[in-house]
Parts: structure tokens; C-alpha cells; sequence
């Protein structure tokens, strides 16, 4: 026998059914009821899905028919993304979402990662900025509460992740921190925030912040909307980042000193690279929620694209297709948290050393 | 080896000092862990300290550079007092380099990196620069061909000649080892001492704290036995192993050269 290598076990199909499926009379029980549930649940959905379905029709069309309503979709699609902003410009959202994401693929690439995307960054948000509000080189001006839809949902979702990130990392080094200032402000503001819901959060920002503004100043809803969202997220990335920077060994801290790297260094040089690492997971699962939650916004009256979606639903001609609106509601977001989650771990190899 | 620079004595003149502890005390919560040290070291000096664990020889070290910090006394390296100012803290860490027991390198950077981390962003020197250096040392330590790797990828004894190269690139003026082959298997012991005994062959200043007696009677200028946060004995090598003065001390040399 070849000692070299372990032995090479083959099962064929019928040994894999017997020894996984169909091992003790429980497992033949739950597999066979399994089967029943599948048959009768996959074929009349593929049949209401696609086989019935209808994909470019009239609302009274859908009507006569029995499968799904697919057409809500296309006859309403420029509405649901962009919502009330003026139909005829609706190039200028649509360019802008393409530069947001052309930022984030470029930003993808790790040997991207230097000063140059710093100003890329900085030219991409101009122009979009001048895209959505208009107002210069002979644009229409277009006021922000006419935003809506999928931009307005990628904005708030783009924008609070990368500004949460940062400050929940800021946050985590000020409570690991000597100072006792420091260190009792950043308990009190991550204990404070994580222990209020986001919809109250976002009430505040909505209602009580305008209360305590002097008269005459005023703050954008979305920029208010944006900035409850960045503090929410904030809170619970620096305590993952926390757990992060716990994981680290004393000697690692105690060799960065040792060299003269004074602390800014260390934590930058060592501490951080490490730490951050670690927590990809956690961290990544808390972006993705937080993607999720901005549909919360909803409460302040955003028209972010599940409100856009609603509001399609709530036409007359158009009501009672709800199941295939929230469909595809639902493969936009995961399209969008799935390609997050895949990112993540693709980083996670890469980063392993 | 080369005996004469070995051999050759040291010069101990007020002028030469290079780091100088006055009644330094210490507690840990009610252990009084190093208890009225008074040392003075001087510049290419090789000092051997050994002892019992938790006899504070470690934390005494560690004082030298700050990772810990003493209630009392006072201790002034290379004509820098060390207090609670930030700024001399750091100038004293760039001129005394340390090794430590686990190695502490840099997991998440490769060997070349680590070794540049320090010339690059504390001594400020071009990265080319700093990357020829780190060859050199890498070279010293016989590992040239591992620059690439990273820290896992190597066995014990090689990640502590990294870790003393990584010490050496900052070109200090001292080098304290805690400890530094205690963590490795027997066989990688000699890899590191060789090392560092070409290190003294240069005379460098170094503080030892180690239970490598063979070592130490090579190398060292002085030895010195700690028990209970006290320096017990100190002496030249040869009368250190062959009349030591107190009963613990025997004690202590009848268990660990036997």
C-alpha cells in the first residue's frame, strides 16, 4: 500500500445517499417530507414565475392573467430609481450612480489603495455632487428633496460606511485609551447610541435637532438623515474594532514601542493592520446591515428606493402586484450585500499571511 | 571566535557610562518587585543577569526602555534621564534596541519590512537606503535569502535572528535580550547565541537576561544573580561560577548546571 498520501475513500452516489440521507429512520423521515415540500412548493412557483408570467404589459393585461406581474417593474422603473427627481433629467442621478459605483470598483483594486485615491475620490464626489444638485456650468438646480430612489439609497449607504468606518475606529482607540477624558466620552457616546434604535435616531435628527438650531439655519434632511446614520453605525464598528485591538498581543505593542514608533505609528503601522484584519467579518456583517437600515429613512419621509417602490404599489392600477415588486426589491439588495460579503472574503484571502 | 576583543576589558570611567540606575524600586500591586537596584553599565560593556523567575530580572530590563515604568530612583540613558516626558521615552527607544522571549515580530509584514519599519519612519531614512541596510543585517544573521517571507513562514531560531536584526537596523547604541532563547527548541539555541556572540565581538553594549551559562562565561563582562527584586551577586564570570559569595546563588548554579 502506498504510505505517501492518505488513502483516497470512493463513494458512489447510492453509498453517499445511504450514508447522509437515509442513515436512521429520523433522516428518512425528514428527507422524504423534504421531497414532498419541495415538489409542491418549486413547480407552481417556476410556473407563476416564469412560466405564466408576464414581462412587458399593461397593468389590465396582468389582470386577466394568473401568473406574475413582472411588468410593474419596467412600466414603472425610471420612478422607482429615481423617484421625484425631474423626469427629464433623470441623465444626471443615472451618471452620478454610475460614477459611485465606478469609484467603488476602482477602490476595490488593493494596489489602488495610495494617495492618488484620495483625489480620485475627492474629483468622483464633485461631480456627482454637481450632477445631483445642479446649479453650475448651465445645469437646472434640482433642491435635495427631490432626491430619491437608488441613488439617494447609495448615497446614504456609501457615504455613512465610509465615514463610519473611521470614526467607529476612533472611537474603539479612545476607549482603549489612558486618558480618562477620552476615554469616559467614548464609553458614554458608543453605550448612549447602541443602546437607542436607529428609527429614534433618525426621529431626532428629523425633529428635535431643528428644535435646538438657531432660527434662520437650517440643515439638509438628508445631510441630518446621513448623519444619523454615520453616528449609528459608528458605535457598533468601534466596538468590533475594540474586540479587534483586544486580539492583539501585548508584545506586538510592546516591539512597535521598543523600535521609537511613537503612538500614532504603532496603532497605523502595527496595531491597526492586524486588528482590522481580524474583525473583516464582523465588520463586514455590520456595513451590510447597515446598508439594510437605511431604508429606515422611510420614517422621515426620504424616498429612498423601498419608498419609491411602495408608492408605485400604492397607484390604482398597479395595486395588489406587491409580491413582485418586494422580488425584486429583495435581488437588489442582495445583489448589493451579496457582492459586499463576496468582496470581504476575497479581501480576507488576500490580506492572509 | 575571536578571543582578544572578547577579552579585552572595559573602560570604567564616569565619561563611559552609558546607562545609570540609582536606587530603582518597583512594585506590582504589594510585590516589591525590584527592590533598591543600583547599576551602572558602561559603553561595550556585556552584563549577564540570571535568576529565579519572578526574581524581577526581566521587568528590570524592561525599565531600561520604558515598557515599564519604576515608583522610584532614577535611571539616565546615554545622558537622558528617563521620565514621564514622551519625547525623551522615544529617543531613548531608538538607541537601545531589545529582543524579546516570543520574538514579537511583525506577523502581518514581511521580514524585510519589518526590519525597515523603524530605520523608515522613526530614523527617517530613504526606503532604498533602509532596504540595503536591512540586507546587511539580514546577511549578519544569515537569513538574507528569507527577506521576502513573512514571519510564520520561519522556524523559531530564524525569527529570532530577524528580531535581533530588526533590533539592529535602528543602529542602537544598547541591546537588552529578555530571555531570548528560552522560547526556542534546543536545537535552534546555538543558531541565536552565535549571533549574538558576534554581536559582542563588535562591542556592542548588552544586557542579557538569560540561564545560558555557557554564554555568559564566554561573553559576559559581568553576572549577576537576582532573587526577590535585589541584585544578589554580581561578579566577574570566573569567579561568579567558580567561588560564588552567597548560599543562594550556589544554589541556584547547582540546580541549573546540573
Amino acid at each position: 500500500m502506498d504510505r505517501s498520501r492518505a488513502p483516497v475513500i470512493r463513494v458512489g452516489a447510492w453509498q453517499w445517499l445511504k450514508s447522509n440521507l437515509f442513515n436512521s429512520a429520523f433522516n428518512t423521515v425528514a428527507t422524504i417530507l423534504v421531497c414532498v415540500f419541495l415538489y409542491k412548493v418549486i413547480p407552481p412557483f417556476v410556473k407563476w414565475a416564469f412560466i405564466d408570467s408576464l414581462w412587458f404589459s399593461t397593468a389590465d393585461q396582468c389582470r386577466a392573467g394568473i401568473g406574475a406581474c413582472w411588468s410593474i417593474i419596467p412600466a414603472n422603473i425610471r420612478f422607482i430609481i429615481f423617484g421625484f427627481y425631474p423626469y427629464e433629467l433623470h441623465w444626471r442621478p443615472a451618471i452620478a450612480m454610475f460614477v459611485l459605483i465606478g469609484l467603488l470598483f476602482y477602490s476595490k483594486n488593493r494596489n489602488h489603495w495610495n494617495k492618488s485615491l484620495g483625489y480620485v475620490w475627492i474629483a468622483g464626489l464633485t461631480i456627482m455632487g454637481i450632477l445631483m444638485r445642479g446649479g453650475l456650468f448651465g445645469l437646472t438646480s434640482v433642491e435635495s428633496d427631490q432626491w430619491g430612489g437608488l441613488p439617494l439609497t447609495l448615497m446614504l449607504s456609501v457615504f455613512g460606511m465610509f465615514a463610519a468606518y473611521p470614526l467607529g475606529i476612533l472611537l474603539a482607540l479612545g476607549r482603549r485609551s489612558k486618558m480618562p477624558a477620552i476615554k469616559t466620552l467614548c464609553i458614554l457616546y458608543i453605550e448612549l447610541i447602541r443602546g437607542v434604535p436607529l428609527i429614534s435616531l433618525l426621529f431626532m435628527s428629523a425633529v428635535l435637532f431643528p428644535l435646538f438650531l438657531p432660527t434662520g439655519l437650517t440643515v439638509n434632511k438628508i445631510i441630518r438623515a446621513q448623519a444619523a446614520i454615520i453616528l449609528f453605525t459608528a458605535a457598533y464598528i468601534a466596538e468590533v474594532v475594540r474586540g479587534g485591538l483586544q486580539a492583539i498581543s501585548r508584545g506586538q505593542y510592546e516591539a512597535a514601542e521598543s523600535l521609537g514608533l511613537n503612538y500614532v505609528q504603532k496603532m497605523r503601522l502595527v496595531v491597526l493592520p492586524q486588528a482590522l484584519k481580524i474583525v473583516i467579518p464582523p465588520t463586514v456583517g455590520i456595513l451590510i446591515s447597515a446598508f439594510k437600515d437605511t431604508s429606515l429613512v422611510v420614517i422621515i419621509a426620504l424616498y429612498d428606493i423601498l419608498k419609491t417602490t411602495r408608492s408605485v404599489l400604492g397607484n390604482p392600477s398597479w395595486m395588489g402586484f406587491s409580491p413582485e415588486a418586494y422580488i425584486f426589491l429583495a435581488l437588489l439588495y442582495f445583489v448589493c450585500c451579496y457582492a459586499m460579503s463576496n468582496y470581504s472574503r476575497r479581501l480576507e484571502k488576500e490580506l492572509h499571511s | 571566535m575571536n578571543d582578544e576583543t572578547l577579552k579585552k576589558s572595559i573602560k570604567r570611567s564616569d565619561d563611559n557610562k552609558i546607562i545609570e540606575i540609582i536606587g530603582m524600586h518597583k512594585w506590582f500591586g504589594d510585590l516589591h518587585v525590584l527592590d533598591n537596584i543600583c547599576l551602572t553599565v558602561y559603553k561595550g560593556e556585556r552584563i549577564v543577569i540570571c535568576g529565579p523567575s519572578g526574581s524581577g530580572k526581566s521587568t528590570l530590563i524592561r525599565c531600561i526602555n520604558r515598557l515599564e515604568e519604576l515608583h522610584q530612583g532614577k535611571i539616565v540613558v546615554d545622558g537622558t534621564e528617563l521620565t514621564n516626558n514622551l519625547k525623551n521615552v522615544e529617543k531613548i527607544r531608538e538607541e537601545v534596541g531589545m529582543v524579546f522571549q516570543h520574538f514579537n515580530l511583525f506577523p502581518h509584514l514581511t521580514i524585510i519590512e519589518n526590519l525597515t519599519l523603524g530605520p523608515i519612519w522613526v530614523r527617517k531614512v530613504p526606503k532604498k537606503e533602509a532596504e540595503e541596510m536591512a540586507m546587511v543585517y539580514l546577511k549578519k544573521v544569515h537569513i538574507e535569502d528569507q527577506a521576502k517571507k513573512y514571519p510564520g513562514q520561519l522556524s523559531g531560531g530564524q525569527q529570532q535572528r530577524v528580531a535581533i536584526a530588526r533590533s539592529l537596523c535602528m543602529k542602537p547604541k544598547i541591546m537588552l535580550f529578555d530571555e531570548p532563547t528560552s522560547a526556542l527548541d534546543p536545537e535552534m539555541v546555538k543558531e541565536v547565541l552565535d549571533v549574538m556572540i558576534n554581536l559582542a565581538e563588535d562591542g556592542m553594549t548588552m544586557i542579557v537576561v538569560s540561564h545560558e551559562m555557557g554564554f555568559a562565561k564566554s561573553v559576559a563582562h559581568r553576572v549577576m544573580f537576582m532573587d526577590f527584586g535585589r541584585i544578589v551577586e554580581e561578579n566577574t564570570p570566573q569567579e561568579f561560577f567558580d567561588q560564588p559569595q552567597h548560599d543562594r546563588t550556589k544554589l541556584f548554579l547547582s540546580q541549573i548546571l546540573n
